[in-house]
C-alpha cells in the first residue's frame, strides 16, 4: 500500500512539472493580462506609466457609461456604429458562410463525381493563407478599376468605388424599390433615435465597402467549413440513405428528413465558430479600411484596439472589449439554446446519471 | 481539364450507367435504371457548380501571381489580363530593397521558435492530461478550456499591458513567449495520447524507466501524425498572425512581414497604390505556408477539423 502511495506521489509530481510551463504561459499571457485588463476597464488611465500607480483614478463604472449613456457623446455613437456594422456582418457572414460550405460539402460528397481531392483543395486552400495576403489582393481585385468593376464593364454594369462607397446597402435597397429617397431620409426615421443614432442609421444595412469584407470572408472561411460538413456526412453510411430512397422518399425528403438532422451536430459547431469569429473581426479591417469610409466599417475589436492605441483611452477602450465578450458569450449561449436537441438533452442526461452511479459504484468499492 | 470533363462526360459516359450493373457508378447510390437521364443531368450541373467555384477560388490567386510580375501601368490598365506584358521583376527588386527581407527573417525565426516551443509544450501537457494520474488533473484541464473559450480579439489590450509591465513589450521575446502555448494544441495531444494503448508504458514503466523517459522515447515517437498536425497548424498559425505581432511591438526592427507588409497599404512605403508590389508581397508571403500545405495536406484537414479555427 505504502508503496502504491509513493507512485502516487511521484506521478502527482510529473504530472504538475509536465503540464507546468503549459500553465505558466497561459496564466501569464492570458489569465493575468484579462485581470489587469479588467481593472483598466475602471480607471482612466492614458498609458503612460504603469495602470497600477497611486495617480491612476479609478472611475467605477463611467468608462462603460461612456458607452451607453447620453454623456458618451462621440464615443457613445462610435461604439453604436461598430456595433451595428458588426451585427450586419454577423448576420450576412454567418449564413453565407455555412450554406455555401453545406453546398459545396454535399455536392462534393457524390460519389459519381471524380476529382473530389482537386476541388476540396481549391476551395480549402484559402483558408490556411494570411488573411493579410488575402486583404491585400482582394483591394486589387475591388480597387475603383479593378478586376471586379471591369468584370461588371463587359456586362454593362457601372461598378461601385468599393472602399470609398459608405452607402448602406439597405438605404440603396429601399431607395432602389422606392420606399424612400437615400438622399432625403423621411423624416420618422431619421428624427428619432437610440442610443446615440437614429433610426435611419441603424437601419443602413452593410455599406458597399463592408460588404466587400463581407465577401472576402466567405470567400475565405467556406473551404474549412466544408471540410467540416464532408467529414460528416462520411459518417453517414450510404445504406441509410438508399433505404429511404428504396421506400420511396425523393431527394429533396432523403436531404429534409436523413441528411439534414444527421448534420445537426456539426451544423452547432459550424455556426457557433461562425458566431465566435465574425463578432472578432480584426485583421481586414486593420489591412484595408481601417474603419472607413465613414466608420461604416468600424467593428468593436478595431475601435477599442483604436482607442487604446491611437486615441490613448485606456479604460474605454478596455471596456469595449468585455461588452464584446460579453456580446459573444451571449450570442453563442443563445444559438446554443436555439440548436437544443432535446432528444440529445434528455440522452445527455441519462448517461450522466449512469456515469454518477458507477461513479459512486467504483467509489464505494475502493472504499 | 476539368471545362472538358463537364462537356464530355454526361453525354458519352452517363446514358448508358444506369443499364450497367457491375460499372463503378451503379455501385454509388442513386442510380436506379428509372432516373439514368435526370442522374446524367445532376452529373452535369454538379460539375457546373465545381468548376465556377474553383474559377471563384483560384482566380483572385492567378491575379495575384501575374499581377506580381507586371508594370503598375499594365496592372492598372489590364486587371483581367492573365499575361504580365511586359514582364517584369521590378516589385520582388524593389521589395528586396525595402525592409521585406528583414520582416521575412522575423517571421521566420518567430515560426520555428513558437512552433518549437508549442510541439514541446503542448505534447507534455497534453501526455501528462491523458496518461499521468496526479491530484488536481481534472482542474487543470477544465482551466485549459476555459482558456479556449477567451475569445483572442479581447486579449489585444491585456497583452499590451502584460508585456509593459513584465518589461518584454518591444522585445523579440515579447513576440515568440506569448505564442508559446495553444490550448487548442494541448487538447488535440491529449486526445491523441489516450487513443495509444496503456500497455506499451506499462512495459517501459516496468522495465525502469521514469515517467519523463516513457514520454519521450517511448510514447512520443508513437505520436508522430499528432505531432506533424501540431506542427502544421503552430507554423500557419504563427506565420499568419497579425494582432499579436501589432500589440507587442512598435520598433520597426521587429516587424515580422504579417505586420510589415499591412504597412504597404498604408502607403508608409509610398506604395499604397502599388499593386505589383503588394502582390509579390503577397505572393511571398503565402508561398511558404502554401509549400507546407501541398505536403502535409492530410495532416493538416485532419487538425482543421478537430482544432482552432481563423476568423
Amino acid at each position: 500500500m505504502s508503496n502504491a502511495g509513493s507512485i502516487r506521489g511521484g506521478q502527482t509530481r510529473a504530472g504538475w512539472l509536465f503540464v507546468l510551463p503549459t500553465l505558466v504561459v497561459l496564466g501569464l499571457f492570458l489569465a493575468v493580462p484579462v485581470v489587469m485588463a479588467l481593472w483598466v476597464s475602471f480607471t482612466d488611465w492614458n498609458g503612460r506609466g504603469s495602470p497600477f500607480a497611486s495617480g491612476v483614478g479609478f472611475v467605477g463604472t463611467d468608462n462603460y457609461r461612456e458607452l451607453f449613456g447620453e454623456q458618451g457623446g462621440l464615443t457613445r455613437a462610435d461604439f453604436m456604429t461598430s456595433l451595428r456594422n458588426n451585427f450586419y456582418y454577423v448576420l450576412l457572414v454567418v449564413p453565407l458562410q455555412t450554406v455555401f460550405a453545406l453546398f459545396l460539402a454535399l455536392v462534393l460528397n457524390q460519389q459519381m463525381l471524380k476529382a473530389v481531392g482537386f476541388f476540396r483543395t481549391a476551395f480549402y486552400f484559402p483558408s490556411v493563407v494570411s488573411s493579410v495576403a488575402i486583404s491585400l489582393v482582394f483591394l486589387f481585385l475591388f480597387s475603383g478599376g479593378g478586376v471586379v468593376n471591369s468584370m461588371l464593364e463587359t456586362i454593362g454594369v457601372d461598378g461601385p468605388t468599393w472602399f470609398n462607397d459608405s452607402r448602406g446597402l439597405l438605404h440603396v435597397v429601399g431607395d432602389g424599390l422606392g420606399l424612400w429617397n437615400a438622399a432625403d431620409p423621411p423624416s420618422a426615421l431619421a428624427g428619432g433615435g437610440l442610443l446615440g443614432l437614429t433610426w435611419w442609421q441603424w437601419l443602413s444595412g452593410p455599406s458597399v465597402a463592408l460588404s466587400v469584407i463581407i465577401m472576402l470572408v466567405v470567400w475565405t472561411t467556406t473551404g474549412t467549413f466544408m471540410l467540416m460538413f464532408i467529414a460528416a456526412l462520411q459518417d453517414l453510411p450510404v445504406e441509410v440513405e438508399e433505404a429511404a430512397r428504396i421506400d420511396g422518399a425523393g431527394r429533396w425528403g432523403v436531404f429534409r428528413n436523413v441528411t439534414l438532422p444527421h448534420l445537426r451536430p456539426t451544423m452547432l459547431l459550424v455556426t457557433t465558430l461562425g458566431l465566435i469569429g465574425t463578432w472578432q473581426v480584426f485583421d481586414q479591417v486593420y489591412v484595408m479600411t481601417q474603419g472607413g469610409p465613414s466608420k461604416t466599417t468600424l467593428t468593436p475589436a478595431f475601435l477599442s484596439y483604436f482607442y487604446a492605441f491611437e486615441n490613448q483611452k485606456w479604460g474605454v477602450a478596455a471596456a469595449m472589449a468585455f461588452i464584446l465578450f460579453l456580446i459573444i458569450f451571449a450570442s453563442a449561449t443563445l444559438q446554443r439554446w436555439l440548436f437544443r436537441d432535446k432528444d440529445a438533452i434528455e440522452l445527455k442526461r441519462q448517461e450522466r446519471r449512469t456515469k454518477k452511479a458507477r461513479a459512486r459504484a467504483v467509489a464505494g468499492g475502493a472504499a | 481539364m476539368t471545362t472538358q470533363k463537364t462537356t464530355t462526360e454526361p453525354t458519352t459516359d452517363e446514358p448508358t450507367t444506369g443499364r450497367r450493373s457491375t460499372g463503378r457508378r451503379s455501385t454509388g447510390r442513386s442510380t436506379k435504371p428509372m432516373i439514368g437521364d435526370r442522374s446524367a443531368l445532376l452529373l452535369f450541373l454538379g460539375y457546373a457548380v465545381l468548376v465556377f467555384f474553383s474559377f471563384v477560388y483560384l482566380y483572385p490567386f492567378l491575379v495575384q501571381l501575374t499581377t506580381a510580375f507586371k508594370t503598375n501601368t499594365d496592372a492598372v490598365a489590364n486587371p483581367l489580363s492573365l499575361v504580365a506584358d511586359p514582364f517584369t521583376t521590378a516589385a520582388f527588386r524593389e521589395l528586396a530593397e525595402r525592409d521585406f527581407p528583414l520582416w521575412f527573417t522575423n517571421s521566420v525565426v518567430v515560426t520555428l521558435l513558437v512552433t518549437a516551443g508549442r510541439v514541446f509544450l503542448c505534447s507534455l501537457a497534453g501526455y501528462a492530461l491523458a496518461r499521468i494520474k496526479f491530484r488536481g488533473r481534472s482542474a487543470v484541464f477544465t482551466a485549459i478550456l476555459a482558456v479556449m473559450a477567451v475569445p483572442g480579439v479581447i486579449l489585444l489590450i491585456p497583452k499590451f499591458l502584460v508585456l509593459r509591465y513584465l518589461g518584454i513589450y518591444d522585445t523579440y521575446p515579447a513576440l515568440v513567449l506569448p505564442l508559446l502555448v495553444d490550448a487548442a494544441g494541448v487538447f488535440i495531444m491529449k486526445q491523441f495520447f489516450e487513443s495509444i494503448p496503456e500497455s506499451i508504458e506499462e512495459a517501459a514503466r516496468i522495465d525502469g524507466a521514469g515517467t519523463f523517459r516513457t514520454f519521450w522515447s517511448v510514447v512520443l515517437p508513437m505520436a508522430r501524425p499528432a505531432l506533424i498536425t501540431i506542427t502544421i497548424l503552430s507554423f500557419q498559425g504563427s506565420w499568419n498572425e497579425l494582432p499579436h505581432f501589432i500589440v507587442a511591438s512598435q520598433d520597426s526592427d521587429l516587424f515580422t512581414l504579417t505586420k510589415g507588409v499591412a504597412t504597404l497599404t498604408s502607403g508608409q512605403l509610398g506604395s499604397g497604390s502599388q499593386y505589383p508590389i503588394t502582390m509579390a508581397a503577397a505572393l511571398l508571403m503565402t508561398i511558404p505556408v502554401a509549400i507546407v500545405f501541398f505536403v502535409f495536406q492530410k495532416y493538416l484537414v485532419r487538425g482543421g477539423t478537430s482544432g482552432a479555427v481563423k476568423g
